[in-house]
């Protein structure tokens, strides 16, 4: 029964594909997982743009939308519909063909990176060997499409933001690519189903997630900090900061196109949530071993779902930076200190089993941060409030 | 040779002569990414799957927002009214590419007779390739990733310098 329930959609899909010919059930199997994927992950969005402005609002002791179905539950089905029947307005000047490509390439490329990720045991579309270059290489596109979006509505407001997404998105990914390379040095795989069958295994009942380690709890942050900016999440949200610039790159979209960024942002955050739980906390594992009997699936887009609560939790409690604090963050935080934790990793690596590594990791991770923090805090000299814009 | 490769191939060619062609440069440039993922997805087609997502990763990723922010850095990304897509000096280009793509196409046929007849499709993972590169190839890995990672570090330490003196 529990199998049965672990395999569900598993089975399903074997199911449906058995009343066709045998040369035509993997190609069968293939657009069921697709469609699959274009089902779940744009409900999860729905979801997801719910709990925000509802708990939002709570955070900004507002009500949020409460008007459409009970407690305005319903509220993600009259955006759409409001936004597909909007009119959907052109600017006179702008580069209509690249202006209309922009935020379909954004989705695209958006959806492909979750063809790699498992929900689930042997839930994955894709299994490949170098599943995690392939999720970084998608990654990496959204910002053509971001450039496309912000150039060619010839917008000054609309480059602006561009720029400054692409300028953004480029600093945060090294330490995002770095943050990750940890595990694949312990793993010794670029697979992802790899990596979360090593994360698989239990001791004592607890798991051999990458996060309860020193060098995978450090690498967890700095990816978490690299995540919520590459997805020009708050308190990283410059290039659409409202107070200057209207809405950044996609002021000058509206109607359908408009919706469709909005997509794209929130199913960036979906699979980078997705990404950091299988890297980082052990994909569909249980987090305990007595809990096991619940299926895969459901762990993995609870742990999901998680982090995208901790992602709206961080917007409505942190203030936007200044762009020159963003960049500094980048590379003179950040990137040091994950390029510290591939050393640190190392060690781990090398002082072999035993209570030694893990005292000595974790010495190491801590004074480095105590030090930092501390010489840094001194450096800043805080008095009062001085205005260097403006009076 | 089978229908996806002519389809892949023409979306490549089309991608490098607009990136050629076109007189907007960013419109250029934007071409030239779809060259790219023409190339690409050619090596995925031959099964190198090292090779195409790493050229996504680096030449989309990377190279084609270079070249577009020096677009936008440097100057107006319209070229004037009235000038040609040819520049004056288009035959010494002519000569140059020509000597160019001579040399590359002889390379290429000399190669072929010195490399062994292999039948099969040679299938090279990309746990074989990252076996050889922490394997036979690892000195020159840790010398490029030292480097590289020196440059990096070496940037980090010039924009601190430049923030110090500001103040």
């Amino acid at each position: 029964m529990t199998e049965k329930a672990d395999q569900l959609f598993v089975l399903l899909k074997d199911w449906l594909v058995s009343f066709l010919p045998g040369n035509w059930q993997g190609v069968a199997g293939v657009i069921l997982g697709v469609i699959g994927i274009a089902a779940i992950y744009p409900t999860l969005f729905a979801l997801a743009v719910l709990m925000e402005r509802k708990g939002l609002g709570r955070m900004q002791n507002r009500i949020g939308p409460n008007r459409v179905g009970p407690f305005g539950v319903l509220q993600p089905i009259a955006d759409a519909i409001k936004s597909l029947t909007k009119e959907d307005v052109v600017p006179v000047n702008a580069d209509k063909t690249v202006h209309f490509l922009a935020p379909v390439v954004l989705v695209v490329v958006a959806f492909m990176g979750f063809a790699v990720l498992p929900a689930g045991r042997n839930m994955v579309l894709v299994d490949m060997d170098a599943s995690l270059l392939f999720y970084f290489a998608m990654g990496a596109s959204t910002e053509v499409s971001i450039f496309m979006a912000g150039w060619s509505s010839r917008n000054k407001y609309s480059l602006l933001g561009a720029m400054r997404a692409v300028a953004q998105m480029i600093s945060y990914e090294v330490p995002l690519l770095l943050s990750s390379v940890v595990i694949v040095m312990m793993t010794g795989s670029l697979s992802l189903v790899k990596i979360v069958e090593v994360q698989h295994h239990y001791t004592w009942g607890f798991p051999h997630w990458y996060i309860l380690t020193p060098w995978g709890l450090a690498a967890f942050v700095m990816y978490a900090i690299a995540a919520t900016a590459e997805t020009n999440r708050s308190p990283f949200d410059l290039p659409e900061g409202e107070s200057e610039l209207v809405a950044g790159y996609f002021t000058e979209y509206s109607g359908f196109k408009f919706a469709l960024f909005f997509l794209g942002e929130y199913l960036g955050m979906l699979s980078i949530s997705g990404l950091g739980t299988t890297l980082f906390l052990g994909g569909w594992s249980a987090p305990f071993s007595f809990l096991e009997w619940v299926p895969s699936w459901i762990w993995f887009f609870s742990k999901v779902m998680l982090s995208i609560t901790v992602l709206i939790w961080v917007r409505g409690t942190l203030p936007r930076l200044r762009q020159d604090q963003l960049m500094n963050f980048a590379w003179k935080f950040v990137l040091p200190m994950t390029l510290l934790n591939l050393g640190v990793a190392a060690l781990w690596r090398f002082m072999g089993e035993g209570w030694l590594r893990w005292i000595v990791c974790s010495a190491i991770l801590i004074v480095v941060y105590v030090v930092a923090g501390r010489t840094e805090m001194r450096r800043k000299h805080f008095g009062p409030r001085s205005y260097r814009y403006a009076e | 040779m089978s229908f996806v490769f002519w389809l892949v191939a023409a979306l490549t060619v089309a991608g490098g002569l607009a990136a050629v062609l076109l007189k907007n440069l960013v419109h250029c440039a934007l071409a030239l990414t779809v060259a790219f993922a023409g190339l690409a997805m050619l090596f995925l087609q031959l099964d190198a799957q090292f090779a195409g997502f790493a050229q996504i990763l680096v030449y989309i990723g990377a190279v084609a927002i270079l070249v577009v922010f020096a677009i936008l850095l440097t100057r107006s990304s319209e070229t004037p009214k009235g000038a040609g897509i040819f520049s004056r000096t288009w035959g010494a280009g002519l000569v140059i590419a020509a000597a160019v793509f001579a040399v590359i196409g002889w390379a290429v046929l000399q190669s072929g007779a010195g490399l062994p007849h292999e039948t099969g499709v040679p299938s090279v993972s990309v746990q074989q390739i990252g076996n050889a590169l922490m394997g036979r190839y690892v000195l020159p890995l840790e010398i490029v990733a030292l480097l590289l990672t020196a440059a990096l570090i070496g940037a980090v330490i010039v924009a601190m310098h430049e923030k110090d003196g500001a103040k």
